[in-house]
C-alpha cells in the first residue's frame, strides 16, 4: 500500500482546495492519520473507497473522541522601564492563551479485497457547542450507521446526510451526551416530574376539613 | 389505520415499507418483539411491522444493558478495566482479553514470551470452541427444537468452562491476560486434560451433525433463509462467520497474522450462499479447524516465561498515542482503539463490538421472511448483550 504521504498528495491533487493535513501519532504504534477537510470528505471518502489502488472498501472503526477548550500559561520575560529612572527592569509576565476544543470523528479504514490498511482519517467540527456538524460516511460505508449514531448520542456530533440519526443507547428523551469530558451525572437519572405535591396539598386541605367535621358535636 | 394510508410508515426514517396497494390486504401489525423475549438472547428489541406474517420493515432497538463501558474505563487505569472487558461479550471473556492486551501492547510497544503466545492461542481457540457451540444449541432452540440440542451442546461447553475454572479461578469471567503475557501458567495436568479434550471434541461434533444437520425440518427452515449479498456485507462492515458465509474470505487470523498464528496450518472456510445455513456450516467447520489449530499448539508449546520481565502492570503510563487493535474473535473484528496522553487511564477507550455492526444489515436479511425465520436469522447471526450495548 502507498504512504499516508502519498495518499495525501493524491487527494490534495484531486481537491486543490481542500485543507488535507497529516496527522501524526507519536506512540508505538505509529499509525498517523489524515485530517480531513469536512467540506470535501464525502468525495474524498468516495475517491478512498473506489481508488484501484486503494479500495479501502471496509470502514472497520468509528470513534468519537471530545477534545476540550485547554488553557496553555505561557511566561515571557519582558524588559519595562522604571517609572523611577533607574535602570530597565526585567519581569516575567504570564499570559493565557484559549485553544479552542473541538469533537473529532475518527474512522479506521481497510481493504478486504486488496488485504490492507489501516489508513485512518479524522474529522474535526467547528468547535463544541454551536457548530458540530459533520458529513455523515453512512452513504459511503454503511457500517458507520450505527456507529455514527452512537456518537451522536454520546457525543453530540450532527452528522448530515445519515439517513436515520437518532439516539443509539441513551433512551430518546435524554438530553445531554454523556461521553463528553465535561459531562456531569445528574442526582438522579429516574427523577421525572410527579403531581406528588399537589397531592399532598389536596390531602391536607381534605384532612383539616375532616377534622373540623369531627369537632363539630 | 385504512388500507392503504402508509403515510404513518413511510414518514419514518430508514428504509421504506413495502406499499400494499391490494384492497383485500389486512392491515399491517406493528410488534414490538423484545426486550424481555427468550429468542433475542437478552435485552435486544425489534420493532417489526408484519404484513401477515410477513416482515415488511424491521428496526432494532439497543441500549437496555447500556452501562457506558468506554466512560468506565476511561476513568480507571488500563489493568482496572482487564476484568471489566469480560462483560463485554461473557461468553468469550479469554478472547476479549486478549484483544484489549493486544491494543494496549501496540500502544506501549510490549513485547510478549513465546509461551504466553501459546497459551492465548489456546485460550482464544477454547473459546470459539465454547462461543459455536452455545451458538449452534441455541440456534436449534430458536427452530423450535426445545433444548435437546442445547444440552448436548452446553455438556461440551461445560467441560471447556471447568478447564477455565481450574486455571483462571472463574468459569466466565476469566480476567487472564495481561499486558505483556498471561496471569496463570497452566500446570502439567491441566494441558493434559485440555488435550484429551480436544482430542475428543470431533467425536461430539460428529455426533451432533449426524443428529442434527442433515435434518429435514433444519434444511427447510434455514437454506435459502436470511441471504446475505457479499458486496452489501462488506460495505456494511460484516465481519467474522457471518462474513465468510457470504463466501468472503477475510479472517483476521490470516490477514493480520497477530499472535503466532502464522507459524499455524488451518484452512478458512467459506460458505457459498450467505444464507442461514451456511451460517450454521460455518460455526461447525470453524470448530474443526480449531481443534487442529489447538492440537497444533499442544505438541509445540514451548517452556519458558509467561510474562515478559519488562512488563510494568503497576504505574503503568504508556507514552501519548494512539492504537487500534483487532482480532477474530468467534463473533467477528473484535477492536479496541486507545488514545493515551500519558496519564496512567487512557484519554479515549473505545470497543469495535462486531456483535453490534453485524446487526447493520439484519433488516434486509428479514425482509420478506417471516417472524419466525427473523428468531432463526437473529439467532445465525450471533449476538450477545453485553457487547452490542456496552
Amino acid at each position: 500500500m502507498e504512504s499516508l504521504e502519498q495518499i495525501r498528495d493524491r487527494l490534495l491533487a484531486r481537491f486543490p482546495a481542500a485543507v488535507i493535513a497529516l496527522v501524526t501519532n507519536p506512540g508505538a504504534a505509529a499509525e498517523h492519520s489524515l485530517l480531513l477537510d469536512p467540506a470535501v470528505a464525502r468525495e474524498a471518502a468516495v475517491f478512498l473507497r473506489d481508488d484501484p489502488t486503494l479500495r479501502l472498501d471496509y470502514c472497520s472503526n468509528v470513534t468519537g473522541v471530545d477534545w476540550p477548550d485547554r488553557e496553555i500559561v505561557e511566561t515571557a520575560k519582558v524588559t519595562l522601564p522604571d517609572p523611577a529612572g533607574g535602570p530597565d527592569k526585567v519581569v516575567e509576565q504570564k499570559s493565557t492563551r484559549k485553544v479552542p476544543g473541538y469533537l473529532e470523528a475518527v474512522y479506521h479504514l481497510y481493504s478486504m479485497a486488496l488485504k490492507h490498511g489501516p489508513v485512518v482519517i479524522r474529522l474535526r467540527t467547528a468547535n463544541r457547542t454551536d457548530a458540530v456538524n459533520l458529513p455523515s460516511l453512512t452513504p459511503v460505508w454503511r457500517a458507520a450507521d450505527f456507529q455514527e449514531r452512537e456518537i451522536f448520542d454520546l457525543y453530540g456530533i450532527v452528522f448530515e446526510g445519515h439517513p436515520d440519526l437518532r439516539r443509539l443507547l441513551m433512551w430518546d428523551e435524554f438530553k445531554d451526551h454523556p461521553m463528553r469530558k465535561d459531562y456531569v451525572e445528574p442526582d438522579d437519572y429516574e427523577w421525572e416530574p410527579t403531581a406528588h405535591a399537589e397531592v399532598l396539598e389536596r390531602a391536607k386541605a381534605h384532612q383539616a376539613a375532616a377534622a373540623a367535621k369531627e369537632a363539630q358535636p | 389505520m385504512s388500507l392503504t394510508d402508509l403515510s404513518a410508515f413511510t414518514s419514518l426514517p430508514g428504509p421504506t415499507v413495502r406499499a400494499v396497494k391490494d384492497q383485500f390486504h389486512g392491515d399491517l401489525l406493528e410488534v414490538s418483539m423484545g426486550p424481555q423475549h427468550p429468542s433475542t438472547h437478552g435485552v435486544f428489541r425489534m420493532v417489526v411491522t408484519l404484513d401477515g406474517e410477513q416482515i415488511v420493515k424491521l428496526k432494532p432497538v439497543f441500549g437496555y444493558l447500556h452501562r457506558n463501558h468506554e466512560k468506565i474505563a476511561e476513568n480507571t487505569s488500563y489493568l482496572g478495566s482487564m476484568p471489566y472487558t469480560d462483560r463485554l461479550d461473557y461468553l468469550c471473556s479469554m478472547s476479549t482479553n486478549w484483544a484489549y492486551a493486544l491494543a494496549v501492547e501496540k500502544l506501549a510497544g510490549q513485547a510478549v514470551p513465546e509461551r504466553a503466545q501459546y497459551l492465548r492461542i489456546i485460550m482464544a481457540e477454547l473459546t470459539r470452541l465454547v462461543n459455536h457451540s452455545c451458538l449452534v444449541g441455541f440456534l436449534f432452540n430458536d427452530l423450535g427444537t426445545s433444548f435437546t440440542p442445547l444440552l448436548y451442546a452446553f455438556r461440551e461447553r461445560e467441560k471447556i468452562i471447568d478447564l477455565f475454572e481450574a486455571l483462571s479461578g472463574s468459569r466466565m469471567m476469566c480476567n487472564y491476560q495481561r499486558f505483556g503475557g498471561c496471569r496463570v501458567d497452566p500446570s502439567a495436568e491441566w494441558l493434559a486434560a485440555a488435550s484429551a479434550l480436544v482430542d475428543n471434541f470431533p467425536r461430539f461434533l460428529d455426533e451432533y451433525e449426524r443428529m442434527l444437520t442433515g435434518n429435514e425440518i433444519m434444511l427447510a427452515r434455514t437454506q435459502g433463509v436470511g441471504r446475505l449479498d457479499p458486496a452489501r456485507a462488506v460495505n456494511a462492515g460484516i465481519t467474522g462467520p457471518v462474513l465468510r458465509a457470504s463466501g468472503v474470505d477475510y479472517d483476521l487470523r490470516k490477514v493480520d497474522g497477530y499472535g503466532f498464528y502464522p507459524r499455524f496450518k488451518f484452512r478458512v472456510p467459506l460458505g457459498a450462499h450467505g444464507d442461514t445455513y451456511d451460517r450454521y456450516m460455518m460455526r461447525i467447520l470453524e470448530m474443526r479447524e480449531s481443534v487442529t489449530i489447538l492440537q497444533q499448539a499442544f505438541r509445540e508449546l514451548p517452556a519458558g516465561p509467561i510474562m515478559d520481565p519488562k512488563a510494568k502492570l503497576r504505574g503503568f503510563r504508556p507514552k501519548a498515542g494512539e492504537a487500534y487493535g483487532r482480532l477474530e474473535s468467534p463473533k467477528g473484528e473484535l477492536g479496541f482503539y486507545l488514545i493515551s496522553d500519558g496519564s496512567p487511564n487512557p484519554y479515549r477507550y473505545r470497543v469495535r463490538p462486531p456483535s453490534l455492526i453485524n446487526l447493520t444489515l439484519l433488516e434486509e436479511m428479514c425482509l420478506g421472511h417471516t417472524i419466525a425465520d427473523a428468531v432463526v436469522i437473529l439467532g445465525s447471526i450471533d449476538i450477545v448483550l453485553g457487547e452490542v450495548d456496552r
